[in-house]
């Protein structure tokens, strides 16, 4: 599941973005120098099979709607934590380019909820936990079953806590909670078993291959699996701390900030700071009020509830509105035309 | 069917990034940031904020016009709205029904306000990023990052996935036609037969990649790649960058909707 | 005749699964030769490029390039010496851009930037693509990929030129423009192709291949005549041919 721009906050949104980027640093130094050179064409060549297998629809049994892989695990097991983040960011970074899937400043939430769990969490701490070399069928299954599960667990979870801080969703946290866990648990069900079913296809097929890609991931993945774990998880803590303090102190995040440094925003007949932090309270408190859409009596007496509403400004903010779109879209004309009588000469 | 349609608007829209026109030959480094800011911008506002992005649209209007970009190629994207934004956006209509503006006469509840401002916001966001892409090659977009100290490994993979991504996608597409050609109804699209068919697909990728490996080889390839450089910061990009931050900055403190209404009612 | 430049002397290779690509290959190949390579498929064609261009190393005998012996120490020296053009065009342009791509391989030999230009620019020039040079490989047609692919070799200044099925999903007229830029090469050239026509137009002597071992070798004119031979080896008469005998026997 992508997040989306519009549902992020510049904190949360910024705040995901250090965190991807500091993994993908940390990835890139980890494999520059180390790695088998090999690894340098199949990684792109792989994040291209993905981007190119996710438009490979299938159907999923009992539903009779369709799904794709997202092939996170995939990755991770073909390719070792390091190399896989790395692919599935860059596939990642296309996506949100060419299919705006997402968007920009979504992407590093993206880029840690479909990322950092699979290769650095289900990857090394549950599959190969579970999996040795000589594993049978069975294992293999389970392996990877229960490390997408989980993984996407973790996505998913990752997904619902930047969107209930950044504050855009009126969903209560529990009931998007409800929602997005055991959607997630099915997806992760389905797509546990298709990654187990082309690792062992792919192995019955060409044994070659899988043992091939274990000679170059040990080239450099050896033996330094605790120290990321013990880095990962500092890492967790310190931005988690930061972030926590960060909205703790502003509750608006880096909207604050913005306002700090730029002085007051859109309304500046909202009053002064007691009021709009009461108007807050009562905003957050009054998620569920017992209000049903009211005739045009009632609302006179609901409205001032609200100090921030001005129905003068309210009326100029739309018959403006209207005249800046007018203006635009007359903008966006002229240019057009400028161009086409400047291809004509 | 999808596929096919998938593939070609990612064709369609590369094929844009290769034109000639004044904003395709900015540095990609500027546009890249300006892109950035003016999504931060955007959605700093507060959730209920509608009049005051409206002027914001003036950017992707004009990168869409100057960069001579058909609007149906990005039209298309925005109103295919993402379903997450929706689904997420359209509770807040439900929960939040506390009435705070009633413009006319007519109210209109907190959580309305709410859901057009994700919408707005997701408009011009999504907008923004494709045409950030129509008006910047991939690989402009990737020596950017390499100048901006993206690490060397990331960027040359970028290039690598970008370079595969039209092969094997053709590679795709051909098979998922086969399947399809025997495919009745639903039948043949069930797990198992998909299981073998990215099975292959894998394969095949694993393969071409020992070739691709192979190929470099065999002109003196040492784990060095070189990233072009193209582009030079110039005047005009300096230009483009501080009036476009500057008129986001104005349009973000001053309520420009609102301005042009009391003038209006005046 | 002038010094041989590639000489096999009884060349064997065995894949790591069994399979035997070589039994027991010789030749030699002189200075400016072209020689194309024939056989059906699995005849073992391929593993003979691969081991001529140090890709693959014989498993016993000896492939040498002019002076260098063929091991795992002078493999990069020879892959210097020899320019592979492989079958597969998307394989062989892995580079974002048609002038990057071209220039992979002069920037990998350590030039400074003004040579790689110059380079970049005759190999380009000299295929009649330099137009192209800006474009990434994906917006060009199959016969713009084969000449591009054919200018990153050349942009090495190798010794050799190696082709493995260099006509291969071209159109008719492609694959005519792509036998006039071959014949304007001097250098030395082997082309191992199914295409029987382009070797007859292109080399003058040609090898045949089968199961590994040296089946003839021969002016191409004596042997891509010769129908029983042909026949033997799962090929026909090169068509422009077929077209001659009919006119004869009717």
């Amino acid at each position: 599941m992508h997040m989306a721009d519009a549902l992020l906050s510049p904190a949360v949104g910024g705040t995901m973005w250090a965190g991807s980027l500091g993994v993908i640093v940390y990835c890139a130094k980890k494999l520059s120098g180390k790695m088998d050179e090999k690894m340098i064409p199949l990684m792109g060549v792989l994040g291209a099979f993905i981007f190119a297998g996710q438009m490979i629809n299938f159907t999923i049994p009992g539903t009779g709607s369709s799904g794709h892989i997202g092939g996170g695990m995939l990755l991770a097991i073909l390719l070792g934590p390091y190399a896989a983040f790395l692919v599935i960011a860059s596939v990642l970074v296309v996506q949100a380019l060419f299919f705006a899937d997402g968007g920009l400043l979504a992407l590093g939430a993206n880029i840690w909820n479909l990322g950092i769990y699979p290769a650095f969490i289900g990857y090394p701490l549950i599959y190969r936990a579970l999996v040795k070399k000589s594993s049978n069928t069975k294992a293999i299954t389970i392996a990877s079953i229960i490390s997408v599960i989980i993984s996407l667990q973790l996505g998913a979870f990752s997904v619902v806590l930047e969107t209930k801080l950044s504050g855009i969703t009126e969903l209560p946290f529990s009931t998007f909670l409800i929602m997005m866990q055991p959607i997630h648990l099915a997806i992760g069900l389905i797509e546990g078993i298709v990654t187990a079913g082309i690792i062992l296809y792919v192995r019955s097929l060409r044994p070659d291959i899988v043992d091939n890609l274990e000679v170059v991931k040990n080239t450099y993945s050896a033996g330094s699996l605790k120290k990321v774990l013990i880095i990962m998880s500092l890492l967790a803590i310190i931005t988690g701390g930061a972030f926590s303090w960060f909205a703790s102190t502003n509750p608006d995040g880096l909207e604050w900030s913005i306002e700090k440094i730029y002085g007051k925003p859109e309304v500046p007949e909202r009053g002064n700071p007691v009021t709009e932090n009461l108007s807050k309270i009562q905003e957050k408190t009054a998620i569920l009020p017992d209000y049903t859409f009211p005739s045009k009596g009632e609302e006179q007496e609901k409205s001032p509830s609200w100090p921030a509403v001005d129905t003068g400004t309210t009326v100029s903010g739309i018959i403006g509105g209207i005249m800046v779109l007018a203006l635009v879209i007359v903008f966006g004309m002229g240019i057009r035309i400028m161009n086409r009588n400047r291809a004509k000469t | 069917m999808r596929f096919d349609e998938e593939f070609f608007n990612l064709g369609y829209l590369d094929t844009l990034s290769y034109k000639d026109t004044f904003v395709h030959r900015l540095d990609p480094r500027i546009k890249i940031i300006v892109t950035l800011i003016f999504i931060l911008f955007v959605i700093s506002f507060n959730k209920y904020e509608i009049s005051g992005l409206l002027p914001f649209l003036l950017f992707p209007v004009f990168l869409l016009t100057a960069g001579n970009i058909p609007l149906k190629a990005i039209f298309k994207k925005v109103l295919f709205i993402s379903p997450f934004a929706i689904f997420i956006g359209i509770f807040n209509p439900i929960i939040d029904r506390q009435v705070l503006i009633a413009p006319f006469g007519i109210p209109v509840s907190g959580g309305w306000l709410s859901f057009f401002s994700i919408i707005i916001k997701f408009i011009l966001t999504v907008s923004t990023a494709l045409l950030l892409i129509a008006v910047t090659s991939f690989p402009g977009i990737c020596e950017a990052l390499s100048r901006m100290k993206m690490p060397k490994l990331f960027v040359i993979q970028l290039l690598f996935l970008y370079r595969y991504i039209f092969v094997l996608l053709d590679v795709a597409l051909r098979m998922v036609r086969a399947r399809d050609a025997r495919a009745f109804g639903n039948k043949g699209k069930d797990i198992k037969t998909f299981i073998r068919l990215i099975s292959v697909l894998l394969i095949k990728s694993i393969d071409r990649a020992e070739r691709v490996y192979q190929a470099m080889l065999a002109r003196g390839f040492n784990g060095e790649i070189k990233v072009l450089k193209k582009y030079k910061l110039g005047f005009t990009d300096l230009i483009f960058g501080i009036s476009s931050v500057l008129l986001f900055y104005i349009f973000r403190n001053y309520n420009i909707s609102n301005y042009f209404g009391e003038i209006i009612k005046r | 005749m002038s010094h041989h430049i590639v000489e096999l002397k009884d060349a064997y290779f065995t894949y790591p699964d069994g399979t035997e690509g070589m039994r027991g290959i010789s030749f030699k190949i002189f200075h400016g030769e072209s020689v194309g390579i024939a056989g059906a498929n699995g005849a073992g064609k391929t593993t003979l490029l691969m081991n001529l261009s140090g890709h693959l190393i014989p498993t016993k005998g000896e492939v040498s390039i002019g002076e260098i012996t063929l091991c795992h120490k002078t493999r990069q020296e020879i892959r210097r010496k020899v320019g592979f053009v492989f079958q597969r065009t998307d394989d062989q342009l892995f580079m974002p851009t048609v002038y990057e791509d071209v220039a992979f391989g002069p920037v990998n030999l350590g030039l400074p930037e003004n040579k790689v230009n110059e380079r970049v620019k005759n190999a380009l020039e000299m295929v009649g693509c330099y137009n192209l040079k800006d474009r990434p490989p994906h917006r060009l047609s199959e016969g713009q990929k084969r000449s591009v692919a054919i200018a990153t070799v050349m942009a090495m200044k190798p010794d050799i030129l190696i082709m493995d099925e260099p006509a291969s999903n071209l159109d008719p007229r492609s694959r005519r423009q792509l036998i006039n830029l071959l014949n304007t090469f001097e250098h030395t050239k082997i082309i191992a192709s199914h295409d029987l026509d382009l070797i007859l137009d292109v080399c003058e002597r040609c090898i045949i291949i089968r199961d590994g071992k040296v089946f003839a070798d021969g002016p191409s004119e004596k042997i891509l005549l010769d129908e029983s031979l042909l026949e033997e080896n799962g090929l026909e008469l090169p068509l422009t041919r077929q077209f001659y005998h009919l006119k004869r026997s009717s």
